[in-house]
């Protein structure tokens, strides 16, 4: 049990070197890191806590995707027994209950309106399951409900189409390492460290940025359309700041482009008010169609409507046929800037609201690390002087032991990318005062077996072999708390969790094996006669 | 040289004659604890209940009246102020904005912003958490059931180790050590918060930890002494690991006290949450688990039983070979 082949030593010792190397760069300044190759930039990343910035949870209503995929349905059915030959009419459109019910006006005609149908319910999906159920009800009636698992796809699309969103509008504003990640079914995670101030990301991310251009119905009765009422084919849009006095503004239903075609959007000035605007080009496609609508409506306005508000609503002077155009609102260079980058991005697929928000300034969490750095060098002073002071060589073999443990554990979470928090920083003072406890027990065993009059050797071969078994038991125990920890923690409650789990691994082991290492040499450089423990 | 012992060699202390006592205290104490927890309830903070938290940073040492009427005016809500760490910090709680989301709380924060800065030149925020009620409520739900799961689960762990007496012996003293916890931020009124889960769960492991110890001795002890009666048994067990129990608990605190006076306000009451639960978790180590054994009849094994204790047995095997390699 104490002797070590000289090939054991390095296998005990090779795991510890490779440990405190890895933490090396955690200790290195930024240029120098920068310069090693990635493999080798094990890093320990300092979580919002210690290195102030955002932490905002956005929550994505799943009804709100089920009513958009029903209204988009309801698009298509119409399109589709528009193109049917010959023509299916339909009536009396209705989506209630999260279902989707029209009746087939010529009943003949109901067993080719599902025909046309059935098509565009199928999923998309490899699974073969449908995404909506089409049933005949009353024998004119078509109800179509969509199914879960259409439904649990949809968001799922969305979410990942609103995740790459958000990456985007958050890489536009230039800040460094932000961290974006679904979690759960309706939940995106955004983490920007050194954000002073989130408003300005948030009120970005509320931006769902549908940008439509449609034609000003300027037939509609403007008492009627004050009171919300529109001709068919047209609707009522809030216009906050129609120059009319009346918030309110008619405009046909039939969209002229949307903010799908564009293929720029940048902030700039208006050549004669000076005012703020965003400058739009359309792709290819989308300018021939703006230009083909601008042709023909020449003295006509037209409404610039973003998530469903008119903006302004410009009379078209010229056909435009550029590509170019210019919205213009009441914009200020900081709202003007924000709608080019969420135009630029792509506009969301769902709403997102955020659920939780947490914000650390910089100055408390700069004042969080001195204070754990503080209280971290101050607790492993007072421990290593303790453990000396009761049981002298044997301590400062402890003490040894807990040093490179912390290292490793820096080492180890570089590894693994993990991300050392404030209740991270408690969990290391834990471990250092937990790490000892092994070799607490080691001791005390050898201890009481040189009372009970066994030799040196033999004392501290039976000391470590005993207590083992404890410490093995104890450790298992404490990891399953930590396990629990980190598999249903959140935010500081897994920071911590990690931690202690790299904790109980590395101190088992600095505190067992690596201990007895060096008892070991002492006991056979030195072959002494009695023990002071 | 002298090497310092805190407990003193061949030192027998009666714990198992005195546990009538002992049991009484406990329960007294534990029926004190529920009683606070549920009369005067916990100080939840915004991760519970929801709601929006603001650490304000004064350049100079505040009076929370000032601050409270600057807040009032604003109209946003009943307002609850805390004094945090030194006299230049206060901690602004307010309600959630009922309508609106996450704009309206952006807006109370701002509005709140403003007010503060024309009232007290060069405050800052140094932290704001704002949570809805929808994620406090399930931030609950997942850190009772945390707390739950890592009882259970280290007390089914401790069963099938060793006989069930060990297994319910442990679960009992682990709830009385979260109780205890829990009776002391009721009385102290401490925000209880997710980093005080995480230190109820670290009691919770170092609690069992300490038990282990102690309960592997016992068992030890069976095998050798097997003739030995059960209380001198579970006595020679508690005094013979009672060095390492007070030698770690010692050096648990001191680590733990050099974070309560250095670590920082933001720690604080995790800091003291431990400390208390250290202790709690000793005392009812020793005193509490082992001589509940007693009490649930736990009986020393005949010559020739131990073979027939399945896991326990093949675990005994494993134990001192393989467990000493993590």
């Amino acid at each position: 049990m104490l002797t070590f082949s000289r090939g054991r030593v390095i296998l005990i010792l090779l795991p510890l070197i490779i440990g405190i190397l890895c933490a090396v760069p955690s200790f290195l300044p930024d240029r120098v890191v920068e310069q090693l190759p990635a493999s080798l930039r094990t890093r320990v990343n300092l979580g919002l806590d210690l290195s102030g910035g955002s932490h905002l949870l956005l929550e994505a209503s799943t009804q709100d995707v089920a009513k958009q995929r029903l209204a988009n349905m309801e698009e298509q059915i119409r399109a589709e027994l528009r193109r049917a030959d010959p023509r299916i009419a339909i009536g009396d459109i209705s989506a209630r209950d999260g279902k989707l019910s029209f009746m087939v006006r010529d009943p003949a005609q109901v067993d080719a309106a599902v025909e046309r149908i059935r098509p565009l319910t199928q999923g998309a999906g490899l699974t073969g399951q449908r995404d909506f159920n089409v049933e005949v009800v009353n024998s004119s009636t078509i109800v179509v409900t969509p199914t879960s698992a259409g439904i649990d796809n949809a968001v799922k699309s969305a979410m990942e189409v609103a995740t790459e969103v958000i990456r985007k509008r958050i890489d536009e504003m230039g800040t460094r390492e932000p961290t974006i990640q679904q979690q759960g079914g309706n939940r995106i995670v955004v983490q920007v460290p050194g954000l002073q101030d989130p408003k300005a990301l948030k009120d970005l991310l509320r931006q769902t940025a549908k940008l439509e251009f449609k034609l000003v119905d300027t037939t509609a009765n403007p008492a009627e359309v004050a009171q919300g009422r529109a001709p068919v084919g047209s609707e009522v849009l809030p216009y906050p700041d129609n120059p009319s006095g009346v918030p309110m503004i008619a405009v046909k239903r039939q969209v002229m482009v949307s903010g799908e075609e564009l293929a720029d959007a940048t902030q700039g000035y208006d050549q004669q008010s000076n005012a703020p605007v965003v400058n739009i080009r359309f792709n290819g496609a989308g300018g021939r169609k703006f230009g083909q609508v601008t042709t023909q409506n020449v003295n006509r306005p037209f409404a610039m409507i973003l998530d469903g508000k008119v903006l302004s609503a410009p009379n078209i002077n010229e056909p435009i046929l550029g590509g170019s155009a210019q919205i213009s609102g009441n914009f200020t260079v900081e709202t003007a800037n924000q709608l080019a980058i969420a135009l630029r991005s792509g506009n969301l697929p769902v709403d997102l609201t955020v659920v939780e928000e947490r914000t650390v300034g910089p100055g408390l969490g700069a004042d969080s690390i001195r204070a754990g750095l503080l209280a971290s060098i101050i607790a492993v002073v007072a421990v290593a002087t303790f453990m000396f002071v009761s049981y002298g060589r044997f301590g400062v073999y402890a003490n040894i032991a807990v040093a490179i443990n912390v290292l490793v554990i820096l080492g180890v979470m570089g590894i693994l990318g993990a991300t050392l928090t404030l209740p991270g920083i408690a969990g290391f003072v834990l471990t250092i005062g937990t790490a000892v406890d092994a070799n607490v027990l080691i001791y005390e065993r050898i201890r009481e077996e040189r009372r009970r009059g066994r030799g040196v050797v033999q004392a501290i071969e039976f000391g470590y072999k005993e207590a083992s078994r404890t410490i093995f038991e104890a450790n298992v125990t404490h990891a399953i708390a930590g396990g629990i920890m980190l598999a249903l923690g959140s935010g500081p409650v897994k920071g911590f969790a990690i931690v202690l789990l790299i904790g109980i691994a590395t101190s088992v082991y600095t505190a067992v094996t690596f201990t007895r290492l060096l008892a070991a040499h002492w006991l056979r450089t030195q072959r002494p006669s009695d023990i002071t423990i | 040289m002298k090497l310092l012992k805190l407990v003193p060699d061949n030192t027998n202390i009666g714990f198992v004659a005195i546990r009538h006592w002992a049991f009484a205290l406990t329960m007294l104490l534990t029926v004190l604890a529920v009683g606070a927890t549920a009369y005067r309830g916990l100080n939840m903070g915004v991760d519970f209940v929801g709601g929006l938290m603001i650490e304000a940073k004064f350049p100079q040492a505040v009076e929370t009246d000032k601050v409270r009427s600057t807040i009032a005016a604003l109209k946003v809500g009943e307002s609850s102020l805390q004094q945090f760490g030194d006299d230049k910090t206060v901690q602004i709680r307010l309600p959630l904005p009922e309508q609106g989301g996450a704009g309206a709380a952006n807006a109370v924060v701002e509005k709140t912003r403003h007010a503060m800065e024309a009232q007290f030149p060069g405050v800052t925020f140094s932290r704001y958490d704002t949570v809805s009620g929808k994620v406090s409520g399930e931030l609950i739900q997942t850190g009772v059931l945390a707390v739950m799961l890592a009882v259970i689960g280290i007390a089914v762990f401790s069963w099938f180790r060793y006989e069930w007496q060990f297994g319910v012996s442990t679960f009992v003293a682990i709830v009385h050590d979260v109780l205890m916890t829990l009776g002391f931020f009721a009385v102290t009124q401490l925000e209880f918060d997710l980093n005080i889960v995480a230190a109820v769960l670290t009691i919770v492991g170092y609690s069992i930890n300490d038990k282990m110890v102690i309960d592997d001795r016992i068992r030890e002890n069976m095998r050798k002494y097997r003739k030995m009666d059960m209380k001198a048994l579970i006595d020679l067990s508690v005094n013979e690991t009672l060095p390492r129990t007070v030698m770690t608990s010692v050096t648990i605190m001191l680590a733990l006290g050099a974070l309560l006076l250095f670590g920082g306000h933001v720690l604080r009451g995790f800091t003291a949450a431990m400390m208390l639960g250290i202790i709690v978790g000793t005392y009812s180590s020793v005193y509490v688990s082992s001589s509940l054994l007693i009490t649930l009849g736990l009986k020393p094994h005949p010559v020739g039983e131990a073979k027939g204790k399945g896991i326990a047995a093949q675990a005994e095997r494993m134990g001192p070979t393989d467990g000493a390699k993590p």
